[in-house]
């Protein structure tokens, strides 16, 4: 039950996309989003879909996942939709009655905006959460925002509260089985009631939890403390990235695929915005 | 006489409970030797001084008054530079009680890479000392595990590891194996008694399973804060009332033989059943 709840949307894989650096993926996915936005015609926008498609199919995320993961954004993206459908009133008018007018800039925008929120959470996602490990994708930042330790911003803490939250979550779940298990041989009920009456009964649950926690976080200071931690400072890394072949492949594809996308824009300019 | 590697003098510590109140005696003045490659059992029911003693030894509490010798030089926090104090705690390695709140990474490998990673070891020697680690404690074949997927025996040993990785002289087991199941308190004290006898670590094991001291050079009984037994392991349990005095039972086989008004101190199994056969052979001679 609990237990069953996934971290983060990794999808453990042996693509290309997987043993990118993940580092490199991290720009990558902003980079992507940068092609994205540079795109703003329909030939512009189907180079974008086909490039995306070509991404998921190197990722060899199954299709039927990607679609799932739309799901949460069906509203957003109908709602943005209908706005722009019955309120831009540019291009040629296209249906009128009453007083509801649709012109064909409103189709056009609200086409375009679907595709542009769903390729930007499909390519992102192709590139770095679903292929990452969340524990990857720690220690790139951290080593990716390195040189703000200049500036004195805790990096390597920040990292490591990372490190220590993705290391502790199933434990603590298992904690919260316990003692949901415990509360319950003695009566408890979770299941019925109003909302706000099984919120209350989760109250019993989440004290001793918060309790334990703290206990857990002071032994674990001094644990690390023992093994002679001391925040980033003379640290070394075991496994040290290094920048492969395939990495630079993926940054001249993408870069290749920003350039077809603006190509398209000016050559083909079907319908520009 | 082999080296002298702890050494405290009128150690003590206390701390006040609540502001303005009296301040509770942990350590009242104790005074400990223990040698370079020895495995010394620390036992004490709860509140006796032991897990603190075995702080003090890692430099994790300042104690009060009293003097540390550690590796033969004496601990003075004041004067003692920072990566000093680092180096104390590399040489004096430290397994807790609870398996779950000392493993910092969500890979066994890299929880054990963690030690080495903190004092600065170089990329590729810290990759053999991670190997040669798990290979010590019997657990290679987890090394891309995740820490929750282990039992809590194989948890244990991966901080053992992660405490080897940094290559301690002495090793303080507080209560390690107080939260694992009969199987995983076997494997924990299979791989300690390995460590002592194949590397030479100093262990100090601080327990309260009668049945672990037995396998110690010596045992240790602390009360209140104050040494009150102190020798082999049969001789601390051949004083059975001071032992029960101390808040602490002597084994099984040991209370059995004392109570049959036998003489000697059998402190195993083997030994318990020898003397228990020659009291029988001896009655039906008798007979």
């Amino acid at each position: 039950m609990i237990r069953d709840i996934t971290l983060g949307q990794f999808f453990p894989g042996h693509s290309l996309l997987h043993r990118a650096d993940p580092r490199i993926k991290i720009i990558l996915s902003i980079l992507y989003i940068v092609l994205v936005f540079l795109a703003d015609s329909v030939s512009g926008y189907l180079f974008l879909v086909l490039f995306t498609a070509l991404l998921i199919a190197i990722s060899g995320i199954p299709v039927s996942t990607l679609v799932k993961s739309l799901k949460p954004l069906l509203f957003i993206v109908l709602f943005t939709s209908v706005i722009n459908v019955f309120w831009n009133r540019e291009g040629e008018l296209l249906v009128s009655f009453w007083k509801i007018a649709i012109y064909t800039g409103g189709v056009f925008t609200a086409v375009f905006m679907t595709v542009r929120i769903m390729m930007l959470l499909l390519g992102t996602g192709v590139i770095l959460t679903y292929t990452t490990s969340p524990i990857a994708l720690t220690d790139a930042m951290e080593r990716l925002l390195s040189p703000l330790k200049v500036l004195h911003i805790p990096v390597h803490d920040f990292a490591m509260m990372m490190t220590i939250a993705l290391r502790f979550i199933p434990t603590l779940l298992e904690e919260t089985d316990k003692i949901m298990n415990a509360q319950k041989a003695r009566g408890a009920d979770f299941s019925t009631g109003s909302l706000g009456q099984r919120a209350k009964a989760l109250i019993p649950v989440l004290i001793p939890l918060f309790i334990s926690a703290f206990r857990r976080a002071d032994e674990l200071a001094v644990a690390m403390e023992s093994r002679c931690y001391r925040g980033g400072k003379g640290r070394t890394r075991m496994t040290s990235l290094h920048l492969h072949a395939l990495d630079f492949v993926l940054l001249f594809g993408l870069a290749l695929a920003g350039a077809g996308i603006v190509l398209c824009n000016r050559f083909v300019p079907i319908y520009a915005i | 006489m082999a080296e002298t590697i702890i050494k405290t003098e009128k150690l003590c510590f206390e701390y006040e409970k609540n502001e303005g109140e009296e301040k509770t005696q942990v350590l009242r003045s104790l005074d400990l030797t223990v040698e370079r490659g020895s495995f010394v059992a620390v036992l004490g029911h709860n509140g006796s001084g032991k897990s603190t003693l075995a702080k003090v030894l890692n430099l994790l509490v300042t104690p009060t008054s009293g003097k540390v010798w550690l590796f033969g030089k004496e601990i003075n926090e004041e004067t003692m530079t920072e990566d000093e104090l680092y180096e104390i705690r590399r040489r004096v390695g430290m397994v807790f009680q609870n398996p779950d709140n000392q493993l910092v990474a969500t890979i066994v490998e890299e929880d054990v890479a963690f030690g080495p990673e903190n004092i600065g070891v170089e990329p590729s020697e810290i990759r053999r000392r991670v190997d040669e680690a798990l290979e010590t404690v019997g657990m290679t074949a987890f090394a891309r595990h995740s820490p929750h997927q282990l039992s809590g025996g194989q948890k244990q040993r991966v901080a053992i590891a992660g405490i080897l990785a940094l290559r301690p002289e002495i090793i303080v087991f507080d209560e390690s194996t107080a939260m694992l199941d009969p199987m995983g308190r076997r494997e924990v004290l299979d791989t300690i008694r390995k460590l002592n006898r194949d590397n030479g670590t100093t262990i100090l094991m601080i327990t309260h399973y009668m049945d672990e001291a037995i396998d110690a050079d010596r045992v240790i009984v602390l009360d209140d804060g104050r040494i009150v037994l102190d020798g082999t392991p049969r001789e601390v349990f051949s004083h059975v009332e001071e032992v029960r005095a101390a808040g602490l039972d002597v084994p099984q086989i040991t209370e059995l033989t004392y109570r049959l008004g036998l003489s000697g101190t059998p402190i195993t199994a083997e030994e318990g059943a020898d003397a228990i056969e020659a009291l029988i052979t001896n009655r039906q001679e008798r007979n």
